[in-house]
């Protein structure tokens, strides 16, 4: 199996999970990530720069027509939705909200689907909405993989559990196992 | 959701009889972006097939104007990135200044939003009544919208913050006149402005002009179609004349890159070089 790309939503909650997340792949990580998280739509880039200071792989804000290329963690800018194309670049949109959200995990996820089929990786993480739900439904429709943060250890347990109730999830794990889940994926990888 | 697959393949077929049949061209956009909305609208008018639209397309012509407002995104706001009409202020007004007459372009123009807030600082700034607004879009429902110059008042709060951020110089309130649910704006704002229908695609360079501004309506196209477009506007550009494309849009990619000078990098205003 060669996974070519892993989607990550995530909202309140999920700054600790991102910074965690980040500063624990290592530099050679091959599989290119990509997420959505919730902010508000003023919000500045600082944090993708503290972010990438701690980090071995190169966190920046995905632009549009940018291509997707592996040792980077792209993060969708504020009030624009992320999509991804055919030819694995991306597409920025300012599409209605979705789930009162822009960017909408669910966006980024079904078009992600759409692309990467069963080479895709997607992960739930903490929040207080459901978006992302929809999204992982056509992601496993496509026979991506589904892994889902145990709402007991996320900050916010309400979209984790919605995901769960929608799909069955192949990996239901804290984010310390997560991690170590993808390292494993990865090994295989190459 | 439909479980069958929509294939690329009947998507450009569709696009392919929209073109042929109607005349709008959207085989050069964003391929992400037409599928998501192809399927939404799938999804809410319960079709089995992208083929069932096909033949809608060529035979019923509301469903084809109700098609072609699901293609065009129409979202915009007033004062959208408050600092980027600050950097107008600071950066682009001292130029048009020198000018005894001023032409400004909005492509894309929406529902007027944008041209409105053009129309506000111009004002402000003493130079309205020497310019000239061309506001253009593709969709003639956004610009019958525009020209009536009438908007709920729900996004008025937000509005109001974004012109005081953007360095308004009067009270917001000012521009318009409350009406119930929505508000009215000037008269004074609109005199100057024209309201036509342009298809940045097919139709042709549009006037020498001072200013354009093109936000948010180059996201939607692909590598190439962006470039013929950058073309349009370099040759409707006077010399010295001043390009203002959105927050995310980037020149770098365009083979017109080094014809122009970046006035504000971060806020994407460019020269076009004498
Ligand atoms: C998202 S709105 C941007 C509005 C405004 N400029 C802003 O930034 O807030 C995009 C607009 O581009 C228009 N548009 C899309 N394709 C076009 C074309 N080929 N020619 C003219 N207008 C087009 C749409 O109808 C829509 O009104």
């Amino acid at each position: 199996m060669y996974y070519e790309a892993i989607v990550i939503g995530v909202s309140s909650g999920g700054m600790k999970a991102l910074k965690f997340l980040s500063s624990s792949l290592p530099k050679y990580f091959s599989i290119p990530i990509i997420i959505v998280q919730h902010l508000s739509a003023q919000s500045d880039s600082q944090w993708i720069h503290l972010l990438n200071d701690k980090s071995h792989l190169n966190v920046k804000e995905a632009d549009e027509k940018e291509k997707i290329t592996k040792g980077y963690i792209y993060i969708a800018p504020p009030n624009y939705h992320l999509m991804i194309e055919k030819d694995k670049t991306f597409s920025l949109t300012i599409d209605e909200r979705v789930n009162f959200a822009r960017p909408s995990i669910d966006v980024l996820f079904e078009s992600a689907a759409e692309v990467f089929k069963n080479k895709l990786i997607s992960i739930v993480l903490t929040g207080s909405n459901s978006d992302g739900t929809n999204g992982i439904i056509r992601i496993k429709k496509y026979g991506g993989l589904a892994i889902i943060q145990d709402p007991t250890t996320a900050e916010s347990e309400y979209m984790p559990k919605s995901a769960i109730a929608a799909i069955i999830p192949d990996y239901v794990l804290s984010l310390e196992k997560i991690i170590e889940l993808l390292l494993t994926i990865d090994q295989k990888n190459k | 959701m439909r479980n069958k697959e929509t294939s690329d393949l009947e998507i450009s077929l569709l696009l392919e009889a929209i073109y042929q049949k109607h005349g709008y061209d959207f085989r050069e956009y964003s391929q992400a972006h037409i599928k998501r909305r192809i399927m939404n609208r799938m999804a809410v008018s319960q079709f089995e097939d992208v083929a069932e639209i096909q033949s809608k397309v060529l035979n019923d012509a509301t469903f084809t104007s109700e098609l072609l407002q699901d293609l065009s995104i129409t979202v915009t706001e007033m004062f959208r990135d408050p600092l980027f009409y600050r950097s107008l202020r600071e950066n682009v007004i001292p130029i048009l200044k020198t000018y005894p007459f001023i032409k400004i372009w909005h492509a894309g123009c929406s529902t007027g939003e944008e041209a409105y807030s053009m129309a506000i600082l111009l004002q402000e700034e003493g130079l309205y009544d020497r310019t000239t607004i061309y506001a253009t879009d593709f969709n003639q429902m956004a610009l019958n919208r525009a020209k009536d110059g009438i908007f709920s008042n729900k996004m008025i709060k937000e509005y109001t913050s974004n012109y005081q951020l953007a360095g308004g110089k009067e009270s917001f309130s000012n521009y318009y006149t409350s009406n119930y649910d929505h508000v009215i704006m000037n008269q004074s704002l609109k005199k100057n402005i024209v309201w036509a229908n342009h298809n940045l695609v097919t139709d042709s360079v549009f006037a020498e002009v001072n200013l354009i501004l093109c936000r948010n309506v180059l996201i939607y196209f692909d590598k190439n179609l962006q470039n013929k477009v950058q073309t349009l506007f370099y040759n409707s550009l006077i010399n010295g004349g001043v390009l203002c494309l959105g927050s995310k849009e980037s020149l770098r990619f365009s083979d017109l890159y080094a014809h122009y000078i970046e006035l504000d990098t971060k806020q994407r205003i460019f020269k076009k070089k004498y």
